[in-house]
């Protein structure tokens, strides 16, 4: 389970003189989740959104390895292209069809594949094409991921008429309903009361079993620390960490960005190799993100 | 209490009215015997408004409460009676349409307004593609009217060419203009992009104006060919090879209005098929997703522009048949007939039927351009009476008469979706 399915190299994005991510590197593995955490305004979400083809970096490579295929470069691909190369993402402020149907929304992302069988839109408009068959399919694929996600009784409300908790949990089944190689997850937890994170951490882990690679951003630490096999630690647009979640919470650099100590008391904790307690306390401490 | 509440809302409401109608009603200019302007001052009409504002907002606050009339997005009780209905209504509507021509006392006037309605319900639904499906703000859909009327007036007139080998050849031009426009306007976005679209349809006008050597300018086209029945020329002469003489009929010069008016349904109802048909595709999801949320369309892969794209080329292909029927209805076109309040009109319709809704345009383009041709006999004042129930409907139906969504996939019942959840587009 070594083999990367992420690759980021030297990846760098500045914003006129601000420069937001500066040269990270990491990569994350095939069939594992990544947590990608850091205090506010690490750099996080620009990363995340960089991997996604919402920015495009000003320096370095992303590279998506999906198995039995060429690695693509992704920092080159339009923004759509992104979601047919195989990765797919959630939004840290929900973004569903509000007014489409729980069910419109699954069929939606599978856009590409239906469309491709409706005969360049005309054939289906005569009635002409495979289409039937293929949206019995794409109905199906949205049956088990709603199904997955517990929403199968909501599947003909309207999305925006769902609680929050749901609307969440439907944001990933619409991203999963792509069919990608790599979720990216942007806070999935965040405002969810502690039973929703527990079925929230369940349901990332099904999806692992499934073989799709998970990358996720996530201030709930508790979330973090159960479910991930890798946090990557980003602090003022820099990786300070990359490890387990073990090694990562004794990190003396990741206590102190947390923390907000400066060098001197850094080096000073790292002499007596302190507090792994105080340190989870520390990750505890932050909230999330506005 | 209640009474005196009442009093005091009507009140401000007829002083609100006497600001309005004391400058606009009451004094008048009117062109003197010498030519020079003399005031004219008309106290007892803006009395009556004034008094009628007042009455009015009494009796409405008195019977219903101040909130009593709220805006409403939702289904009200009379759309629930109206959607019961609805499953008949829209049939109703179509067999009214289908056998109007053959209705006893339809006389050639009526026959002549059901071509106008059912034009400007065809604009409509095509324009509906673009404002309620894609939720791109189009000012300038006109442009696209212009360019098929134009597309088969030059076409039959330099290369004699008849009108059904024409109306196809409209159609795909004025969607070629459509993409044309498309490409470099559709990443603008809200009111950027509903001026570079009002500006297209100027543009438009403005050539067709000014090409005189080609177009003829501001005097027009004229003798355009009128449609033939499948070959067969509606003529008064009768005789061989004539629709008259094939069937054996009077010559009459009815059959051809009849002929054009079902020319025009079928048109109308080919746009509403493809619609319909498309709602339910993966393409037209996409255009209802696309007015959603257009940042979550691109991560889940969908090629927002070539989406966009169609849904101008479409509407715009709609909108050239329209034209090219236009055409031939009128024998005579001239720029004068694409102005900007063309659009306006196309757009209030759509707007006012409801963003996205194929029943509620129909509705709205039955009552704007029936009702205004009805209303006829008010002369000055049906613009007044056009401009209040326009408001009227927007202040208690934001979202126009059909303010609600219906699903176009679901695994039980539909259930119409509040107009509150829904989308209105960013352009």
């Amino acid at each position: 389970m070594s083999r990367p399915i992420l690759e980021v190299q030297g990846l760098t994005m500045r914003f006129g003189g601000l420069t937001a991510v500066s040269g990270v590197s990491f990569a994350a593995r095939s069939g594992e989740i990544t947590a990608l955490i850091g205090p506010n305004g690490a750099g996080k979400t620009t990363l995340f959104n960089c991997v996604t083809g919402f920015y495009r970096p000003s320096e370095g490579i992303i590279r998506l390895h999906k198995p039995g295929e060429p690695p693509t470069e992704l920092q080159r691909l339009a923004g759509h292209r992104i979601a047919r190369a195989g990765v797919a993402r959630t939004f840290q402020n929900i973004r569903l069809f509000p007014g489409m149907t729980a069910l419109e929304n699954l069929l939606i992302a599978q856009h590409n594949r239906l469309m491709a069988s409706t005969g360049w839109g005309i054939g289906a408009v005569l009635g002409l094409s495979g289409y039937p068959r293929a949206e019995r399919q794409a109905v199906e694929l949205a049956k088990r991921w709603l199904t997955a996600t517990d929403l199968m009784d909501r599947a003909d409300d309207p999305a925006g008429a769902l609680p929050y908790g749901q609307q969440r949990r439907l944001e990933i089944a619409r991203a999963m309903c792509t069919e990608p190689a790599l979720l990216c997850l942007d806070e999935p937890a965040a405002g969810l009361n502690p039973r929703e994170s527990d079925e929230l951490a369940r349901l990332l882990l099904d999806i692992r079993a499934e073989g799709t690679s998970i990358l996720l951003i996530e201030h709930d630490m508790g979330v973090v620390m159960r479910i991930s096999d890798r946090v990557v630690v980003l602090d003022h647009g820099v990786l300070i960490a990359d490890g387990t979640p073990a090694e990562v919470r004794r990190n003396a650099k990741v206590i102190a960005a947390y923390l907000g100590e400066d060098e001197e008391e850094v080096a000073a904790a790292d002499d007596r190799r302190a507090m792994p307690q105080a340190s989870a306390a520390g990750l505890n401490r932050s909230g999330s993100n506005p | 209490m209640r009474l005196q509440l009442a009093l005091k809302d009507a009140l401000v409401g007829a002083v609100v009215a006497a600001l309005l109608f004391v400058p606009l009603v009451a004094l008048r200019t009117d062109v003197g015997s010498t030519g020079a302007l003399t005031l004219r001052y008309r106290w007892t009409d803006a009395a009556i408004l004034i008094g009628l504002v007042f009455i009015g907002r009494l009796a409405l606050v008195l019977w219903m409460g101040r909130d009593g009339l709220r805006p409403s997005t939702s289904a009200g009780p009379w759309t629930l009676r109206l959607q019961r209905l609805g499953k008949l209504a829209a049939p109703a509507f179509l067999a009214v349409a289908l056998v109007l021509p053959a209705i006893p006392g339809i006389d050639r006037y009526w026959l002549d307004l059901g071509i106008l309605v059912l034009t400007y319900v065809m604009l409509g639904w095509g324009l509906n593609i673009v404002v309620g499906l894609a939720g791109l703000l189009d000012l300038g859909y006109v442009a696209f009217y212009a360019v098929g009327a134009y597309s088969y007036a030059l076409l039959a007139q330099y290369f004699g060419l008849s009108f059904w080998v024409c109306l196809p050849l409209a159609g795909v031009l004025a969607a070629f203009w459509g993409i044309l426009l498309g490409f470099p306007v559709l990443r603008l976005r809200g009111d950027y992009l509903a001026i570079v679209t009002l500006a297209f349809g100027e543009i438009i006008r403005v050539v067709l104006l000014n090409w005189v050597s080609l177009t003829g300018g501001p005097n027009g086209i004229s003798g355009i060919p009128r449609p033939s029945f499948f070959g067969l020329p509606f003529s008064m002469a009768g005789g061989e090879g004539t629709f008259a003489g094939f069937f054996g009929l009077e010559p009459s010069s009815t059959h051809r209005v009849i002929f054009l008016y079902y020319l025009i349904l079928a048109l109308a109802l080919l746009t509403n098929w493809v619609t319909i048909r498309l709602r339910r595709q993966p393409l037209g999801r996409a255009w209802e997703a696309l007015r959603e949320d257009e940042i979550a369309c691109r991560a889940l892969g969908i090629n927002v522009t070539v989406t966009k794209l169609t849904a101008f080329a479409l509407g715009a292909m709609f909108g050239g048949f329209a034209g090219a029927f236009f055409a031939t209805r009128q024998a005579f076109i001239s720029p004068e007939s694409f102005t900007f309040i063309e659009s306006a009109i196309i757009l209030a319709i759509v707007v006012l039927g409801g963003l996205g809704s194929q029943i509620g345009v129909a509705i709205a383009a039955l009552a704007l351009i029936g009702g205004t041709e009805i209303f006829r006999d008010l002369q000055e004042w049906r613009m007044l009476v056009f401009g209040g129930a326009m408001v009227v409907i927007m202040v208690l139906r934001p979202r126009g008469l059909v303010g609600t969504r219906t699903p176009s996939i679901a695994l039980g019942k539909r259930r119409a979706i509040d107009g509150k959840l829904v989308g209105e587009g960013h352009g």
